[in-house]
């Protein structure tokens, strides 16, 4: 290791002081980063969990009370907070489920020997196009295409398939899965990228091999490429589903949580800078981050995984 | 295996019909959303719809250029964006060599939480955020947005230079230290230069974050000078009665440079990122 080879050439009487700074060394190179996440993430933490154990916080004229965990039992019992449950799991689901297939598909697409080079490098620009897009910009784009008055509208009207033209955005029973459809056209390509990465990596013998076993091409799809891509698929549903289940910035700028796609980041962010509940916002904001933790283990072991 | 010349033609064009749908699928939302940006805000949703109409001009992008306050959005959004990249790319490559070439005592531990930072929601550390910030007097500075988005960048940023690290041959370092360098020479002098593919793509994946956020410096910041592109796209959603093809244009000109460096570097960014966080 590289100690050992370090030492043998530091002279006798300084190896104490060497080892000492070999010691403090990767402390060293790690402060910025440390100093940062300790400030800015773990006090954070820290704070809004105290304050989701306290009645009357932040803005209040009467003095924060120790109410231990009655906030969550408030805050978990409420009708409004299982809608906004429940939105946000479909939300969640639905997007990692339709991310890995389009993504997935893209990927095998771009990927066939049929096709030339420079044709491949064209279409790889075009399926990543919206991923070059903030979240803002997709929610304008969409606001625009779904309009009422909307070239998608108008297009759905010409075939027949709508009887009329739908608010997409603003209809009780369609808004949460129009934002669950634009979320899903925004995030496909972050598995493209990576399952284009992949799928280079898969050794070419491996085909061969399953050529010469005579393997169908969908028997080579699920016997070689699928598991060869395993680790990435693991990783990458679930870091997208943590991210999914605290989207907000698409969400709302397009429904802001109306229309019934109330999801748990807009419920929490209208209880603290709507009704400046903070209380309530605290404790929303621990749940959201509990149910981020529970999945965020499970990445964070993926993660080890592939490191060892 | 190979199949006769029918079957591979059958093969092809059915990959086109696949190919060209989902060419659809991405890119025709961008182009009516490119064109209307072109049109007048009269006919944004003039019936029946068509692509490019009579009202092409580029009144739109004049107004947008034109306009001193929304230009300041871009010299925000590139002076924070370039900042964040900076910040994070030298953090990050000092933290990644001491995960790489180090053995400490709480190397697991510490590996483990900046992994996990990447799960933690924005809107969980929204709420005490603003006390913070104001507390360290830093509520409407670009300091106060650089640090922020550098919580995010950083996990990712950490992970990707640690993974390109660990591609590299440990002797190399070891042949610099044996000539008398110590590790802060062999860092700068030896790793970083060779390491050049690696860092680019966690540049370019940093300044892509940093270009698109939006909760944070909607909060974090409380005058129109300190505000960047993606805010003001949504001040220009409240203000005016809806200058929809003024906000096309700004969405427009707000995605030219990440689709810039994406289209520049995009091979860098692929490779780095199978080297990094997702490799397989």
């Amino acid at each position: 290791m590289a100690t050992a080879t370090q030492s043998q050439v530091v002279e006798p009487a300084n190896i104490g002081w060497e080892q000492r700074k070999r010691k403090l060394l990767p402390y060293g190179y790690l402060s910025p980063t440390l100093l940062l996440l300790a400030t800015l993430t773990v006090v954070p933490i820290v704070t809004v969990f105290l304050y989701s154990l306290f009645d009357n916080v932040i803005v209040n004229p009467n003095p924060p009370e120790f109410v231990g965990l009655e906030n969550y039992i408030k805050a978990l019992s409420h009708r409004k907070f299982r809608a906004a449950l429940s939105n946000t799991m479909y939300f969640a689901t639905a997007s990692v489920v339709a991310h890995f297939v389009i993504g997935l598909s893209f990927a095998l697409l771009l990927n066939s020997r049929l096709l030339a080079a420079n044709v491949k490098a064209l279409f790889r620009v075009i399926y990543i196009l919206p991923w070059v897009f903030t979240a803002s910009i997709i929610a304008i784009l969409w606001r625009l295409l779904l309009n009422p008055h909307g070239v998608v509208n108008f297009v759905l009207l010409e075939v027949g398939l709508v009887p009329e033209l739908l608010e997409w955005l603003s209809d009780r029973d369609l808004a949460i899965h129009a934002v669950t459809f634009i979320n899903i056209w925004s995030g496909y390509p972050f598995y493209l990228v990576s399952f284009l990465a992949g799928l280079q990596g898969i050794p070419d013998d491996l085909y061969e091999a399953g050529h010469v076993d005579g393997a169908n091409s969908w028997q080579l799809f699920r016997f070689i490429t699928l598991p060869q891509l395993r680790p990435i698929i693991i990783s990458l549903a679930l870091l997208d589903f943590i991210w999914t289940l605290h989207q907000f910035t698409l969400v709302w700028m397009t429904t802001g949580g109306g229309s019934n796609s109330e999801v748990l980041s807009t419920y929490t962010y209208k209880a603290a800078f709507s009704s400046y509940e903070f209380s309530e916002a605290s404790t929303l904001a621990m749940v959201i981050l509990a149910m981020c933790t529970f999945f965020g283990i499970f990445y964070v072991r993926s993660q080890r995984m592939t490191d060892e | 295996m190979i199949g006769s010349r029918r079957q591979i033609l059958v093969r092809k064009t059915l990959l086109w019909i696949a190919l060209i749908l989902g060419a659809c699928f991405a890119g025709l939302p961008v182009l009516w959303m490119v064109s209307s940006s072109f049109k007048s805000n009269l006919k944004i949703f003039a019936y029946p719809p068509a692509l490019i109409d009579e009202s092409f001009s580029f009144e739109a992008y004049q107004a947008v250029l034109g306009d001193p306050g929304q230009l300041r959005f871009f010299f925000n959004s590139y002076l924070v964006a370039i900042l964040v990249t900076i910040c994070t790319v030298v953090t990050s490559i000092m933290a990644g060599y001491a995960f790489s070439r180090y053995d400490f005592r709480f190397k697991k531990i510490l590996n483990l939480v900046i992994i996990g930072v990447q799960s933690v929601p924005p809107i969980t550390l929204m709420i005490p955020y603003f006390g913070l910030i104001v507390w360290l007097k830093i509520y409407n500075t670009y300091t106060a947005l650089v640090l922020t988005y550098m919580v995010f960048t950083l996990s990712y940023a950490i992970i990707m230079m640690t993974g390109y690290f660990n591609t590299l041959p440990r002797d190399l370092d070891e042949a610099v230290m044996i000539d008398g360098g110590g590790s802060f020479v062999t860092l700068w002098r030896i790793l970083v230069p060779i390491s050049l593919p690696g860092i680019v793509a966690v540049g370019v994946y940093t300044f892509m974050l940093a270009w698109n956020e939006f909760l944070f410096a909607l909060t974090l910041t409380r005058t129109n000078d300190m505000r960047t592109v993606p805010i003001g796209i949504h001040l220009l959603m409240g203000q005016h009665s809806f200058e929809w093809n003024q906000m096309l244009a700004l969405s427009v000109l707000g995605s030219l440079p990440v689709l810039i460096l994406f289209l520049l570097f995009q091979r860098y960014f692929i490779a780095g990122m199978s080297a990094g966080s997702v490799k397989g």
